[in-house]
């Protein structure tokens, strides 16, 4: 009794402090002075018509690189606690529900589809609202779709982590060359700009995007394949 | 001001869920709530009246009218790691409910305070 007064004051003694912050602030007024000078100074400076693409990859390109390395250490981390863990129960096992016809077809019919619209989502990431990260998890959830129609089916976990490897590379290697270039600087922006709303264009920024794509895709999917492999998995196949 | 009601609101049942709940998976949905209204509450901030997404997409497009892109980016990586910390978090409670069998927080003795 006493625990949850203690919880309803503390956590009361929180929404105050906030809603007394932000009843300070105005709402719907004007931009911090950092938007501003994006929104005006991003089309020349990036090329990139999406203003949140090019303050997310070049702006704060180094941001994405330790937001990339941390989905990185969650993703290693679910596969090392399940790597340790033991097999899979027997009752869970059976508690797996078959999936039915319709399930089956479906799935076969609409994945494609999810990786079309996965792949346009992280190419097109420059130009519409979208990139990387939204097309890999898009992509990730067809393989769960796939995972959850056939049961005995799985991911080439090899194939995943050369896929996973490139992808980061390509992103340093990437960062790093802007090193080498006249203005010295991690992740500089070397390529042409290229015209405005087109889908060659802002330089290295779609680059990027696809290799975060295809980074994002292959560590969902391999979370996915990790959770799906406690309970589907026959001993020794892990 | 909606918003920052309703991303408060959010925020509250999440904390109320997190605090008071004993089961695991409600726990984490409770989590999840709270950074939902986190990330509603960024967005919220950098709201502009009538203002377009920050995309010069058509050629009228004036910078005054589209709203804050930084808060947006922000966002974009908040939703990111939420996804890999909730996966992260579902392992956890798999393995707990391996060794204990059950996922009822006062009943797995050692997590008592």
């Amino acid at each position: 009794m006493i625990k949850k007064v203690v919880y309803a004051i503390f956590g009361a003694i929180i929404v105050l402090a906030l809603a007394m912050f932000f009843a300070a602030y105005p709402f719907g007024k004007n931009k911090m002075a950092v938007g501003e000078y994006y929104l005006n100074h991003g089309i020349e400076q990036t090329g990139a018509a999406n203003i949140v693409t090019s303050v997310v990859l070049d702006y704060r390109g180094f941001d994405t690189l330790g937001e990339v390395s941390v989905l990185f250490g969650a993703a290693a981390g679910v596969a090392i606690l399940f790597f340790l863990a033991k097999e899979g129960r027997r009752e869970e096992r059976e508690n797996l529900t078959k999936p039915n016809f319709v399930v089956k077809v479906g799935s076969r019919i609409i994945f494609p589809f999810i990786l079309l619209f996965g792949t346009y989502i992280f190419i097109h990431g420059h130009l519409t609202p979208g990139g990387g990260f939204q097309g890999g998890s898009i992509i990730a959830s067809g393989f769960l779709l796939l995972y959850l129609s056939y049961p005995g089916t799985r991911v080439k976990r090899s194939g995943l982590s050369v896929l996973e490897g490139l992808a980061g590379l390509t992103f340093v290697c990437l960062g790093l060359y802007g090193l080498l270039t006249p203005e010295s600087s991690f992740l500089y922006n070397f390529l042409p700009k290229g015209q405005l709303n087109m889908l060659v264009s802002a330089g290295i920024l779609p680059i990027i995007y696809i290799a975060i794509g295809f980074k994002v895709a292959s560590e969902f999917a391999g979370i996915v394949d990790d959770m799906m492999c406690q309970v589907i998995c026959r001993g020794g196949e892990k | 001001m909606i918003y920052y009601i309703g991303s408060f609101l959010l925020i509250a049942i999440g904390l109320y869920a997190v605090v008071v709940k004993s089961n695991l998976i409600k726990i984490l949905i409770g989590l999840n709530l709270i950074s939902s209204g986190v990330n509603l509450l960024i967005i919220s901030v950098g709201y502009v009246k009538n203002g377009t997404a920050p995309i010069f997409s058509k050629i009228g497009l004036k910078a005054a009218m589209m709203v804050d892109p930084i808060p947006q980016a922000l966002t974009l990586t908040a939703i990111v790691i939420d996804a890999s910390e909730l996966a992260l978090a579902v392992a956890f409670v798999v393995l707990l409910y391996r060794h204990y069998r059950t996922l009822d927080i006062k009943k797995i003795r050692s997590l008592k305070w």
